[in-house]
């Protein structure tokens, strides 16, 4: 073990020449698992594949190979990507392609490994082979590329994902890892990083999209006796994981570009900002920074360069706000996280009034491969303002979901149409949602619309951290926005008076057209057209007048939701009206005198008592006193219940 | 137990705020809740006054001042969850229970805490207990969920 650390920081990290011996080739594709002897299985790990059973799954295969393939080696890997195939298996004889198949549960195991070592595979479960250099081909069994989820996909960023042991250093190292780090410590100036980041017009992956490069430069310029580098990996809108994925799946390449980063600001101490409810993803993360400590790749005068550099992990105590800068650094020094007034910016007085370079996961894990492959290669791809490529969260309601990168000026119709594939059961696209909580929603119509800062900025269409939600045709757009206000409402500080208000007021006046009042009378009426009214003028003022970005946001649901969908928030509150009929307050129920037997199930069920009737006598509600909450309509045997 | 908050102290300097947080989340992740001998301790060892100590872990959603149920159990309601029906799924856990989000009963069985995103976003909505997961919950699938907790914890 200390032979190979040895040889891989001697002979790999610190070889001066770009092509590497071929003799240090041959140990590297034995650490990279491309000359076996013996069979491989892969089995992906992250915190959806244990959701989705992985753990038996393995358990599984343990113990069919204990018994039946003794000195095959079943290797823990990231998340491939699409989370409908999980449990994501892949088997790896030797000399031959690597074969994916995906939803293995437990009791597929025997069966598909009996297939697989006696020649005859199960083409059911099957989802491809992975063609690679020097394999020999698997006749007859499609490519995985070929997939539609995958071949619309430009996987860079994620290009290690699934691929490797993220527990294992060796093997990163092996894949080319660490190595554009150790050459910018030993080779590059501070100034010199910061000018091929710039170069290569990476920008900011979330948020307003600023240049990178030129963020860096300015806490460098700086004068001042220290310097921090903050990685957000906060990631707190509902419906967002694409930091948890790349974190359980490579989180060495985040350390190594955590690494560059620091050391282009000049930074020695450097903090990722963990968000809570992710023990996995931490584990794997502090298991990689240890790991680098220990090969030298952290820590005091790193490979004789006279540059030192630690990383810590804090984990977020669980506020939502914190995802905003001002209010992170009051966190990480120990104060309620609240936003502060900017200027001064971060980048000039930031943790500890020292100048502080915030990045996020995504922004950082492209920092290795620009280095490594220069900032030409990262031009080449996505569109001539937005080079690169950006990692979505597909969720919702489509067919495939999962952690997925495509090019910047891919259109969103791709990304649901091919990727996606559609939605399921055969219903029709409603909508799509980008940037989480306090996104925005873009109409079916409009899903031309190429994934690039500038022409979304133009639309008002934030980018977001990732989260891009898919919605169906029986998702009521007045509930979602009500629900995305109840979230703002519960994690806004309370600092400043728009936000604090807004919100609140904001969600009253929701929740007063979803809910049925208790009295139909005049009043109650008039109170919620006169709140309809207010709004609109509500959300301007929010959005002009809010200290920080969560509170300028908060009312993007809401008013996106307006502007492509009117007559459905005009139907909630005139005609009283759900299309959707997910508004419970808005149901009223029937009962059908034909089909009700008097069975008194309903009856003895509704928490209201407004079902009534003699035993074996056809029942009847009385309107006023139902809630819609529906319990009968699911519990009655006959469907003799009708929703209005 | 007094004893486990002097041996979490002795590895943090005192004076030092940016340490607090820290400090707050450990002591929460041995005992499951801040006591407010807990809190007071803190305050001495920092130097700051027991108010401001409560003033911040109060800010946090992360921190308890009471125990959690000797059965916790987690649901998602983040976007993809709660358009699978987790809000139907919390209202019921709401009703079954009496209890609110992150309260505990008076027997001390049983928690509920309602998070955003588990990260099981195929599966909505999601629940966890103990470590367990179980995936497309319905919700008349809870009043059976708590008997069996329930029974599971008396035979304990």
């Amino acid at each position: 073990m200390d032979d190979l650390r040895k040889f891989l920081i001697d002979k790999v990290l610190l070889s001066d020449s770009d092509t590497l011996a071929p003799e240090t080739e041959k140990v590297l594709r034995r650490v990279r698992r491309e000359k076996l002897e013996h069979a491989v299985i892969f089995i992906s790990s992250g915190t959806h594949s244990i959701i989705a059973g992985s753990e038996k799954t393995r358990a599984a295969i343990q113990s069919y190979i204990d018994e039946n393939e003794q000195g095959t080696e079943i290797v823990n890997v990231g998340c491939n990507g699409p989370l409908s195939f999980e449990p994501f298996v892949c088997i790896q004889l030797p000399g031959k392609n690597r074969l994916y198949f995906r939803n293995i549960t437990e009791e597929k195991v025997e069966p598909l490994l009996n297939g697989i070592f006696h020649n005859d595979i199960n083409k059911d479960d099957l989802a491809g082979q992975h063609g690679t250099k020097g394999f020999e081909l698997w006749p007859g069994i499609p490519f995985i590329d070929e997939l539609p989820f995958f071949a619309n996909q430009k996987r860079v960023v994620l290009g290690n994902c699934g691929c490797y042991d993220p527990e294992s250093i060796d093997e990163y190292i092996a894949r080319g890892g660490y190595r554009a780090y150790a050459k910018a410590i030993r080779h590059y100036t501070y100034e010199e990083v910061c000018d091929i980041v710039e170069r290569s017009g990476l920008r900011g992956r979330s948020g307003g999209g600023y240049l990178t490069g030129l963020k860096w430069k300015q806490a460098l310029n700086t004068p001042a006796s220290s310097r921090y580098l903050i990685c957000n990996a906060k990631e707190s809108d509902p419906g967002a994981f694409t930091d948890r994925t790349i974190l359980e799946s490579d989180p060495h390449r985040l350390v190594e570009g955590i690494a560059i980063a620091s050391y282009a600001i000049g930074a020695s101490s450097a903090v990722v900002f963990f968000r809570k409810n992710s023990e996995h993803a931490q584990q794997r993360l502090q298991k990689a920074i240890d790991n680098a400590r220990e090969y030298g790749i952290l820590g005091h005068n790193i490979f004789s360069s006279g540059y030192n550099l630690d990383i810590i992990i804090r984990k977020e105590p669980g506020a939502f706000v914190c995802g905003e800068e001002t209010a992170l650094l009051s966190t990480l020094e120990g104060k309620r996280g609240m936003p502060q007034l900017k200027p001064p910016y971060p980048t000039t007085s930031g943790l500890f009034s020292k100048p502080t370079v915030i990045n996020n996961v995504e922004t950082l894990m492209n920092v290795p491969l620009i280095m490594e492959n220069g900032p030409e290669w990262f031009r080449a791809m996505g569109t001539q303002k937005s080079p690169g490529t950006k990692v979505f969260a597909i969720a919702g309601k489509g067919r495939m979901s999962g952690v997925i990168e495509v090019e910047m000026g891919t259109t969103l119709k791709t990304i649901v149409e091919d990727i996606a594939d559609g939605i399921r059961e055969g219903k029709d696209l409603k909508a799509v949602q980008l940037g989480g909580a306090s996104g925005t929603f873009i109409k079916k119509e409009n899903l031309e619309l190429p994934v690039d800062f500038d022409q979304m900025a133009e639309k008002h269409i934030p980018m977001g951290a990732g989260g891009f939600i898919i919605i169906d045709e029986n998702t009521c757009i007045v509930d979602l926005v009500r629900y995305f206000m109840e979230f703002i409402r519960n994690e806004s500080c309370g600092k400043c008076i728009p936000c604090r208000e807004g919100t609140g007021r904001m969600l009253e006046i929701l929740d007063s057209v979803i809910k049925k009042p208790v009295n139909e009378d005049s009043g109650t009426t008039l109170e919620r057209f006169k709140g309809v009214m207010q709004l609109e003028t509500i959300a301007s003022v929010m959005k002009d007048t809010s200290l920080c970005g969560l509170g300028q946001t908060a009312p993007n649901p809401f008013m996106s939701a307006l502007e492509n969908f009117r007559e459905e928030f005009e139907e909630h509150i005139f005609d009283r009206k759900c299309r959707a009929n997910i508004c419970r307050g808005l149901r009223t129920f029937s009962i059908d005198v034909d089909k009700c037997t008097g069975c008194t199930a309903c009856a003895s069920k509704c928490p209201v008592n407004a079902i009534y009737g003699t035993r074996l006598q056809p029942f009847f509600i009385v309107e006023e006193k139902c809630t819609g909450c529906g319990i009968c309509y699911d519990i009655c045997k006959f469907s003799a219940i009708k929703v209005k | 137990m007094s004893k486990d908050i002097e041996q979490i102290i002795k590895k943090y300097k005192p004076g030092r705020r940016e340490e607090l947080i820290p400090l707050l989340q450990e002591i929460q992740d041995e005992h499951g809740h801040l006591s407010e001998q807990a809190i007071v301790r803190v305050g001495n060892f920092m130097g700051l006054s027991t108010t401001k100590i409560f003033g911040l872990a109060t800010f946090y959603d992360q921190f308890r001042f009471f125990p959690s149920g000797k059965v916790n159990v987690r649901i998602c309601n983040g976007t993809t969850c709660f358009l699978n029906g987790s809000q139907a799924v919390v209202n019921k856990l709401k009703e079954e229970t009496g209890l609110a989000p992150g309260q505990t009963g008076r027997d001390g069985i049983f928690s509920y805490e309602v998070v955003t995103c588990m990260g099981g976003c195929n599966n909505g909505p999601v629940l966890t207990v103990n470590g367990e997961y179980y995936t497309s919950v319905k919700p008349e699938q809870i009043p059976e969920l708590i008997k069996k907790l329930k029974f599971i914890i008396e035979n304990d």
